[in-house]
């Protein structure tokens, strides 16, 4: 399993954990199992075409994700946050 | 009918209020904040049940979603499917809805019906009253569309398809206003879409009276006749009566020093000679601010041969108000109520026709619509 980080702005839909577990082999489908578990989270995250929001930061382990199909060898933690500034 | 208690819906860049007067509309109370920090670009009711709130809501961070309400505000659940693009196919534009602009509950006989517009400019149906959404090709997938929505055009929030309208006399019969390409009608149902923009102008291109390419800010269908319609474009103040396709430009009997540029415009529920506009400063670098620093609404009673300045009760100088194209409205008593939320977070109401002005709210976020309803 995959543990998950969840940012602040999607704890809502976690019943306001900020640590889950999700599985997949790769982000894609580590989101698509949050999905399952907790509706309407991945489409705050990742938009119609399968990126990454321009505001959502995804890093496997300390590695910063720039797209979805990054793949997962099982024991990392997959982080997400919300990164904007200004007002 | 006689005033009855109202409530306001207001949208704002960090979320959501209910104002609700009473019988009078003299006192009003404040609901909310709700979804705080949710930018709400539109904030509905349903007119056909008076229960059902919707939504449009995004944050900085997050994607756009759409709430629902079926209790009158207590309580929200979200869209299941929000409005979305479909996916791309190879060699195919890559479409994302940024934001869902504008929400229109469906014609009176489809009761489940909701119809919303987008930025990027696209058309989205649900017919289970918001709990899913699908893209409608009649528009997105139009072979005129990268032609209606050229890259680069748009507003400061991107370009809009900002606004839904259909026919109360037929379901099939429909108009959307948008940034990039103006008016357009459907004569079925959103299956297929034409321009109708003849005689708008469009001074920021080289030919200012093209085919389509206008930047129609609102569009009011009349709904005591449907025939007439009002529009608050970039460019001035026109009116069409259909079966007409040419439109007037109405604006031109405004006063010349306070002129003809604005976002919204507000028809009479019941006289269809009668509307109103809020002028802003469209010289210069488009301050878009209330002229001069002294805000007026300007009515006309002769559907729009001539206009009357309403002030009293506005702040008679340094007044700079701007209000957004969903933040000014009326309700349909009598006296008719006039409602508007300026972006610096003020809720301004006329309870007779715009004759005199008071403050009801003050100190929200920047608010972007305000819809006015019967209270339960």
């Amino acid at each position: 399993m995959i543990r998950v980080f969840i940012p602040t702005q999607l704890q809502s839909y976690c019943g306001g954990a900020s640590r889950v577990e999700a599985a997949g082999a790769t982000i894609d489908l580590v989101l698509r199992d949050l999905d399952r578990r907790y509706p309407g989270i991945r489409f705050r995250i990742v938009d119609e075409q399968d990126r990454i929001r321009r505001h959502m930061r995804i890093f496997v382990g300390r590695e910063p994700a720039s797209e979805v199909a990054v793949t997962l060898a099982g024991d990392e933690e997959l982080l997400i946050f919300g990164a904007l500034s200004g007002g | 009918m006689a005033a009855g208690a109202t409530q306001l819906l207001i949208g704002t860049r960090k979320g959501a209020w209910i104002y609700r007067s009473d019988a009078e509309r003299r006192s009003w109370a404040v609901e909310g904040p709700m979804h705080l920090g949710q930018i709400v670009n539109h904030f509905v009711i349903d007119p056909r049940d008076g229960q059902t709130m919707l939504i449009a809501a995004k944050t900085g961070h997050l994607g756009p979603t759409i709430l629902r309400s079926t209790d009158g505000g207590v309580t929200w659940l979200e869209a299941k499917r929000p409005p979305a693009f479909d996916k791309a196919g190879e060699g195919e534009a890559a479409r994302a809805v940024d934001h869902t602009f504008w929400l229109e509950p469906g014609h009176a006989s489809e009761p489940d019906v909701w119809w919303a517009g987008a930025s990027p400019p696209g058309l989205f149906m649900s017919e289970d009253g918001g709990v899913t959404w699908d893209g409608v090709a009649g528009f997105n997938d139009h072979p005129m569309y990268p032609r209606w929505v050229p890259a680069g055009a748009g507003t400061p929030d991107g370009p809009l398809l900002n606004q839904i309208a259909i026919d109360p006399r037929d379901a099939a019969h429909m108009y959307i206003a948008t940034s990039t390409g103006g008016v357009f009608e459907s004569r079925d149902r959103a299956a297929s879409w034409a321009p109708l923009n003849k005689n708008v102008e469009a001074n920021f291109l080289p030919d200012p009276y093209p085919e389509f390419g206008q930047d129609a800010h609102f569009i009011a269908v009349h709904p005591a006749d449907p025939d007439r319609i009002y529009q608050q474009n970039h460019c001035g103040i026109y009116r069409l009566d259909r079966p007409g396709e040419t439109w007037e430009r109405i604006g031109k009997a405004m006063p010349a020093e306070i002129g003809d540029i604005g976002f919204t415009i507000v028809p009479h529920h019941a006289d269809p000679d009668t509307a109103w506009v809020f002028p802003m400063d469209g010289t210069d670098v488009w301050p878009r601010t209330s002229p001069g620093g002294k805000p007026a609404v300007y009515r006309t009673r002769d559907a729009g041969a001539s206009w009357e300045r309403q002030d009293a009760g506005f702040p008679p100088e340094q007044g700079w108000f701007t209000v957004k194209r969903q933040a000014f409205c009326a309700d349909r008593a009598t006296p008719l109520g006039l409602y508007l939320g300026t972006t610096g977070g003020e809720v301004w109401m006329s309870g007779d026709e715009g004759g005199t002005w008071r403050a009801i709210g003050s100190h929200l976020p920047e608010i972007y619509s305000v819809v006015a309803a019967p209270a339960p």
